[in-house]
């Protein structure tokens, strides 16, 4: 935010009140203007959208009210509709995506920032900035033709073989599914995780880590039990904007999800999520309840990274206060 | 100099451009379905190459949005898989038209290891596949049609379109008539409640993978989709008993004997015709028209140019693999041009 220009103004300029003229002649009060207006901006796009998705849902929220979120039926003949298979494929594609990608991208960012040599850390930050680019469509893509086969021929059977006692491992393997659409997902998001954790572990002060060293600590042990900790806000940060991505991603999620809106506890079962199902069936939604229903998902949608954003920082909330008083980023 | 030069040249350009506005540019907006959107983009092409004071800009956004869009009127007329239904058209603000232009077909693709030949459907067959009757390939449904065929035991993958789609339109068209069963539990629409645990993909391309990829797959895609891509299907039984493999003439054959009871709206779903060489799940698609236009120069280009894309435009169907209008619809359509006002 801007600072208060007045605090900062040295004082012979308090002394004698500014006019309007000179206010605006000294940048102060432009730049704090158009800062203002940026900020309101996106508060305004934020609004927007809601009021939007609010307002094009009314029919669908009229004809379902709560059901909506627990009804299993998507039938568009008969005007049925529900929200729960697709609640269930974002949270469980998003979770499985996460799982991977978070120690794979925290632990990428570790070796880059503390251990890697400088040369090596630049040119694979470069390489992991440069994933973050490609479009998601192509990362269907390599979905589609490379691990789908690979899941369906290799992967698959193999953890049936070693964990098929788990429910999560169980059925028939088509490579297509919740466990395949993480698995692209996680890909997607590790660059993210990577590239701003390794930023806030670099941003954390010298000091500390020559404090720990000072008093014995190996470097492993000032690594892992000063710096990470110090930075822990910053890379929970990381992992947020990885799960916003992740809840939302379209494109490569409808390609290999298999696009079969079911509850399962099977992770190779084909399911559905809610930004696939909105990819897949927006363009050709004739009725006005049909469409109403897509947009109150997107609603949906928009509550879940809502409702998951607050739990992680009320998450953070928790474990700051029980923290042992490591500086935050 | 230069500077008095180049603001010259813009100055006449911009001259011209104005000019060329004034005399008589006229500028039409469509949108709507994406299968028939290569023949429209030729034939818009075409229509302008040979009035060059006509430009129509059209927007593959698929049927549904089409039907949006000119029931917003923020187009000059749609395009549309399907036939809107009643209640579309009543929410429209002067009466649409439906005037069908090109045929599309879906047909059977398969991945069955081991077998090479084509394969028979019956529409028991497909409907039993379909409602997850029929679940392995050696089912008597599939083998009683394939004599001579091994077929192996495995499970049958079924895959259908994700997105909402005029061929899924046409194929659960086809199975609402000859299943009372697939009627009550699914019905006929761009996208539907699969009562089978089935994969989807996203476009012709993404069922074609799956199925490639999938061993024991069954899926359908979209005729012109099979031809070009060079993927095997499967002949379908028609109404007369016949096992027919789906072909531009076949799908013609499908619409010619449907001619007789088209009626005066053009809305009509014309799968499981009659005829021995009607390949049996084919459809029109549509352009929608409104029958009023405010501007009597858009009106004008509008009656001209489909007079012409259903005479002398049909020639350049069949070189992009739709199939052609058969000559009834086309003489029964040019009649028909006369209500637009």
């Amino acid at each position: 935010m801007a600072t208060t220009p007045k605090a900062a103004t040295p004082t012979e300029f308090i002394a004698t009140p500014r006019s309007f003229l000179r206010r605006w002649t000294g940048a102060d009060e432009i730049a704090h203007l158009i800062t203002l207006i940026a900020a309101a901006m996106l508060l305004l796009i934020a609004a927007l959208l809601v009021y939007q998705l609010w307002i094009h849902s009314a029919e669908s929220r009229a004809r379902f009210g709560w059901s909506f979120f627990v009804t299993k039926t998507w039938d568009p003949v008969a005007g049925d509709f529900g929200a729960l298979p697709f609640i269930y494929g974002t949270l469980v594609t998003s979770a499985v995506a996460l799982l991977i990608a978070v120690p794979l991208g925290v632990g990428a960012a570790i070796f880059l920032a503390e251990l890697a040599p400088p040369k090596l850390s630049s040119s694979l930050t470069f390489v992991s900035d440069l994933l973050a680019a490609v479009p998601s469509v192509i990362y269907g893509l390599l979905g589609v033709f490379l691990l789908v086969p690979l899941m369906r021929t290799n992967i698959q059977p193999a953890l049936k073989k070693s964990l098929g006692f788990l429910p999560l491992f169980k059925g028939p393997a088509y490579g297509v599914g919740f466990l395949t659409a993480g698995i692209v997902l996680a890909i997607m998001i590790v660059p993210f995780v990577l590239s701003v954790s390794r930023e806030v572990l670099l941003a954390v002060p010298r000091d500390q880590r020559e404090a720990a060293l000072a008093l014995g600590a190996t470097k492993w042990e000032s690594t892992w039990k000063v710096v990470v900790p110090a930075g822990r806000i910053g890379i929970f940060g990381s992992v947020f904007l990885a799960l916003a991505r992740a809840l939302g991603e379209t494109m490569a999620v409808t390609m290999v999800i298999g696009n079969n809106p079911k509850i399962a506890a099977s992770l190779f079962t084909p399911g559905y999520s809610i930004a696939a199902v909105l990819a897949n069936e927006f363009s050709e939604a004739t009725g006005n309840l049909y469409l109403s229903a897509l947009i109150e998902l997107g609603l949906v949608l928009f509550l879940l990274t809502f409702v998951l954003n607050g739990l992680a920082r009320l998450l953070i909330l928790i474990t700051t206060a029980r923290g042992s008083g490591v500086l935050p980023t | 100099m230069r500077i008095v030069k180049v603001l010259t040249v813009l100055a006449v350009l911009l001259a011209v451009a104005t000019f060329a506005t004034a005399a008589g540019q006229i500028l039409l907006n469509a949108a709507g379905a994406t299968f028939p959107y290569p023949i429209y983009s030729k034939w818009f092409d075409l229509y302008h190459t040979s009035h060059s004071n006509v430009q129509i800009n059209y927007q593959s956004i698929g049927s549904g949005g089409g039907i949006r869009q000119l029931l917003d009127k923020t187009v000059d007329f749609g395009a549309s898989d399907g036939p809107m239904n009643d209640e579309q058209l009543k929410q429209a603000s002067v009466p649409i038209l439906h005037f069908p232009t090109v045929l599309g077909a879906a047909v059977p693709s398969y991945n069955v290891p081991g077998v090479q030949v084509d394969l028979n459907f019956t529409p028991e067959a497909l409907s039993g596949i379909f409602l997850g009757k029929v679940t392995k390939w050696n089912d008597p449904a599939i083998t009683s049609a394939n004599p001579g065929v091994k077929l192996p035991g495995d499970d049958i993958v079924v895959v259908h379109r994700s997105d909402g789609s005029g061929t899924t339109y046409i194929w659960t068209d086809y199975l609402s008539k000859i299943s009372p069963e697939w009627q009550q539990k699914a019905g006929k629409a761009t996208s539907v409640k699969w009562p089978v645990d089935g994969l989807g993909g996203k476009g012709n391309e993404g069922v074609s993978a799956l199925i490639q990829q999938t061993p024991g797959s069954l899926g359908y895609v979209e005729l012109i989709y099979a031809i070009q891509n060079h993927m095997p299907y499967g002949k379908v039984k028609n109404s007369s008993g016949i096992f027919v493999k789906a072909d531009l003439a076949s799908v013609s054959t499908a619409a010619a004997a449907a001619a007789k009871y088209i009626p005066d709206d053009f809305r009509v779903s014309i799968t499981n015709p009659e005829g021995k060489a009607a390949y049996p799940i084919a459809s029109f698609t549509w352009l929608l028209i409104p029958s009023k236009f405010s501007d009597p120069a858009k009106r004008d280009v509008v009656k001209d140019f489909l007079k012409w894309a259903l005479t002398d435009g049909q020639q350049y169907v069949e070189g992009l693999s739709y199939a052609k209008l058969p000559k009834e619809v086309v003489a029964k359509e040019l009649k028909a041009i006369a209500q637009i006002q």
